[in-house]
């Protein structure tokens, strides 16, 4: 086992310098150190320069996703002895603009998540006194998958759909999207669907399936993509076959 | 113009990156995407051929034999074998994807993936052996 390992980690400063460039650090190995604990590591002792993003440290929050040797992944579930011996690269996301070192801006995604309105639609909500809607557990299985989502955008840096082209609305909002569509208390999956089936909608997805590859929630977005593009192209022929359309 | 970047607090100046042209090359999957995109010119073709074989049977025995004799030219048996490999690759690629898009449910339990995918291979072969049957019992 090596006393340390180098992490070659990207740095922007925009005051400083018109492009990304990698900066080494070499810092202590540690067998149950994950790349975040290197990353404050380096922050609290070698660099209080270097800017980064985490909180909870768990996989919960999302916060810490950024790339470890090409890959998107949540820092604080990536172990440094997986990368031994190193150097390890880590630099921000992909397709996202960098604000400041591993910092990204993820103003995009959060419109385009309030555009395919991840909540509960209700034609009609029922008075408070009727109680709560219930759901069996097999109904709540069918969309818990989705659920799992922490909006952590690996998924969106490993996408090369988004890449190209940005106005894609991205897998895990079209995973959200299908969260709600999928649940038995929601009544809005035909306000999703004019969103979703538009260009920049599930059609700009050609399965490349590398979200689903990367995902550390085991949402599987590249499945809720295909499994949409089905309910849609049947809404579609429904429409054109029925003389009523889909009402 | 000054080459500073011009840089205030309220306004940061993002670092915008450019996808490279050769992003199909960075991951296996990648790869494996673009091919898949690239040879479904192959999986066209193998239609076409498909089209002019139906043409030719049309027209009647002479052209059928015409269409026949075109066939074994060994650039169209070159062409004919790249093609079916690709369809294949096709094929299978497709078959291991459908339980991504198809999601069955039976008595609330998801039925696994590897039983979807099976059905499918399995209607394949039933399918190929009953084209089979039908092809070499008139022959």
């Amino acid at each position: 086992m090596p006393s340390t390992v180098a992490l070659a980690v990207t740095r922007y400063r925009p005051e400083e310098e018109s492009e990304p460039t990698f900066q080494t650090y070499e810092v202590p190995f540690r067998k149950d150190w994950v790349i975040l604990d290197a990353l404050n590591h380096v922050k609290d002792n070698l660099d209080g320069s270097l800017s980064f993003r985490w909180s909870c440290r768990m996989g919960v929050c999302g916060s810490c996703g950024m790339k470890v040797n090409g890959t998107p992944k949540l820092t604080c579930a990536t172990f440094l002895s997986d990368y031994l011996p190193g150097p390890i690269r880590v630099e921000p996301l992909d397709h996202f603009p960098v604000v400041r070192d591993l910092v990204v801006d993820l103003t995009d995604f959060m419109r385009k998540l309030k555009q395919v309105k991840p909540w509960i639609i209700r034609n009609e909500e029922k008075p408070l006194s009727e109680g709560e809607y219930l759901q069996t557990p097999d109904q709540v299985d069918t969309y818990k998958q989705f659920s799992m989502c922490i909006n952590c955008m690996l998924c969106y840096s490993a996408c090369p759909i988004y890449g190209l082209e940005p106005s894609f609305i991205g897998p895990a909002a079209i995973a959200l999207a299908q969260r709600y569509n999928m649940d038995s208390r929601d009544q809005g999956a035909a306000e999703r669907l004019k969103i979703l089936s538009e260009h920049d909608g599930i059609w700009q997805c050609t399965f490349v399936g590398e979200c689903t590859k990367v995902c550390p929630k085991h949402v599987d977005p590249a499945g809720a993509i295909q499994q949409y593009k089905l309910t849609a192209a049947t809404h579609w022929v429904k429409a054109l076959l029925l003389p009523g359309g889909t009402r | 113009m000054s080459t500073e970047p011009h840089y205030t607090l309220y306004h940061p100046r993002w670092y915008r990156r450019r996808v490279s042209v050769w992003w199909w090359l960075q991951n296996r999957s990648y790869t494996a995407f673009v091919l898949r995109e690239l040879t479904s010119v192959f999986v066209a073709f193998f239609a076409v051929v498909y089209l002019w074989q139906l043409r030719a049977l049309a027209q009647g025995p002479e052209a059928y034999a015409q269409f026949l004799a075109r066939l074994k030219t060994p650039r169209l048996l070159a062409l004919d074998t790249v093609a079916f490999l690709f369809v294949l690759f096709h094929a299978i690629t497709w078959f291991n994807l459908t339980p991504k898009a198809m999601v069955v449910r039976l008595r609330g339990k998801r039925v696994p993936d590897w039983a979807i995918v099976g059905l499918n291979y399995a209607a394949w072969f039933v399918l190929s052996w009953v084209v089979a049957f039908i092809l070499l019992r008139g022959g």
